[in-house]
């Protein structure tokens, strides 16, 4: 008979092998990911097999599912002119803390009279402003008479001042957006000799047997 | 949870207590984890794809190249994820297209329409090289007309869709009244489809 009982085996683990884990994947995620953009509309794109990212220095145009219009740029440097220069020529009647404000927040999607009022709601209930889209007219593509050019106009400039290079321009539409409305958009800005667009899709693996697919496999990219 | 050290507690020496160096990293794991969590749901993976389209400004209205016949194939874009295609160009109002309809789908749909298109161009350079008109350097040119029903999504996947074949030469242009006619008399027959491929 054994003398001695089986000596208590500790509950403890050890936690080492587990912290280590945490930890790489912790700063895996850091490096790897970047901050959600604060959008006031979600909009779920299209998929298509491109593979080129997003430039720099973009002015991002949302459209929403009823095909309503938001106009964002990421550089706020070019926004903070941009809308000194706005507030000028429009009288909006902003003030200096107002337009600050602007610079910094996300997509604006509704008509320049309601911009005060917009900037006048807390960043917490921006999300439920009633946004009614950036005007486009389908009449003119003036920059008088069409908000929408307007817009972009006066982010391509001020851009131009601050980068040395006018910003791209980015279309980002759901699905379901009516084409006609996209259309007026692309229309508005072509009218203003802007052709070069880029459309915002969701990545989308290249189907097998065709001619992409063995465009990527001879080494040539997509 | 937290654990006190009794590893040295054993045996009372006359030799002070030995301390376990060991630290207990359970809360340390729970706070990484809590990062980790966080950081997925506020962020985003890397940055979002873009597709590049060059749009034909108005100044420029040349009418240098004309589209041939045999190389052409027009794609009418419509409600439902429809598409109504029909090889040629159509213009000819004593001799209508045969127009059919597919739909966007990875197998039997447009697609494979895009791919007999490429094969009978191949085919007829073969039989009428040499012939006026017919230049080895052809290639398949793509109409693409969408009509004031269909989405944004329809336009993409008809984008993408020439990726996906190789097409070199494609147009996004105004629908004609003739190609409504064109839908409008094959509409009804055919379901609708889900957009997405």
């Amino acid at each position: 008979m054994p003398k001695n009982k089986l000596p208590r085996q500790s509950t403890h683990v050890d936690m080492t092998a587990m912290c280590d884990v945490a930890f790489l994947l912790l700063t895996f995620f850091m490096l790897a990911t970047k901050f959600k953009p604060d959008e006031p509309v979600v909009v779920s794109t299209p998929s298509s097999i491109s593979e080129i990212p997003i430039p720099d220095n973009t002015i991002l145009l949302t459209m929403n599912p009823e095909g309503l219009v938001f106009f964002g740029y990421d550089n706020q440097d070019a926004k903070k002119l941009m809308i000194a220069d706005i507030n000028k020529s429009r009288q909006l009647g902003l003030s200096p803390q107002e337009m600050d404000d602007f610079a910094f927040s996300a997509s604006y999607g509704s008509p320049l009279e309601e911009l005060k009022s917009y900037l006048a709601t807390p960043s917490i209930d921006r999300k439920k402003f009633p946004f009614k889209g950036v005007p486009v007219n389908e009449e003119s593509a003036s920059i008088e008479e069409n908000e929408l050019v307007y817009w972009v106009q006066s982010a391509r400039t001020f851009g131009q001042q601050i980068n040395g290079k006018a910003p791209f321009i980015s279309i980002k539409a759901d699905s379901k957006t009516p084409y006609k409305k996209v259309k007026a958009v692309l229309d508005a800005l072509i009218d203003n000799d802007i052709d070069r667009f880029n459309l915002i899709t969701s990545a989308e693996a290249v189907p097998v047997g065709t001619a992409a697919y063995e465009n990527q496999m001879s080494g040539n990219g997509g | 949870m937290a654990e006190m050290d009794v590893s040295g507690g054993g045996k009372k020496g006359k030799k002070g207590k030995k301390l376990s160096t060991r630290v207990d990293l359970t809360p340390m794991v729970d706070l990484g984890f809590l990062l980790i969590t966080f950081f997925i749901f506020t962020t985003t993976m890397a940055k979002p794809k873009t597709m590049e389209i060059i749009m034909p400004t108005n100044k420029e209205v040349k009418d240098s190249n004309k589209v041939k016949d045999y190389t052409a194939m027009t794609m009418l874009l419509s409600k439902g994820g429809r598409v109504y295609y029909y090889y040629g160009i159509g213009s000819d109002p004593m001799n209508p297209p045969k127009v059919e309809v597919s739909y966007f789908q990875p197998q039997g749909g447009i697609r494979d329409a895009i791919i007999k298109l490429k094969q009978n161009i191949a085919e007829f350079k073969q039989i009428n090289a040499g012939q006026p008109g017919v230049n080895a350097k052809d290639e398949a040119t793509i109409l693409i007309k969408p009509d004031s029903t269909s989405t944004y999504a329809d336009m993409v996947n008809a984008l993408d869709e020439m990726q996906i074949n190789g097409i070199e030469t494609y147009a996004l242009i105004d629908i004609t009244p003739v190609d409504r006619e064109f839908i409008k008399l094959t509409e009804g027959a055919n379901p609708d489809r889900a957009n997405d491929k």
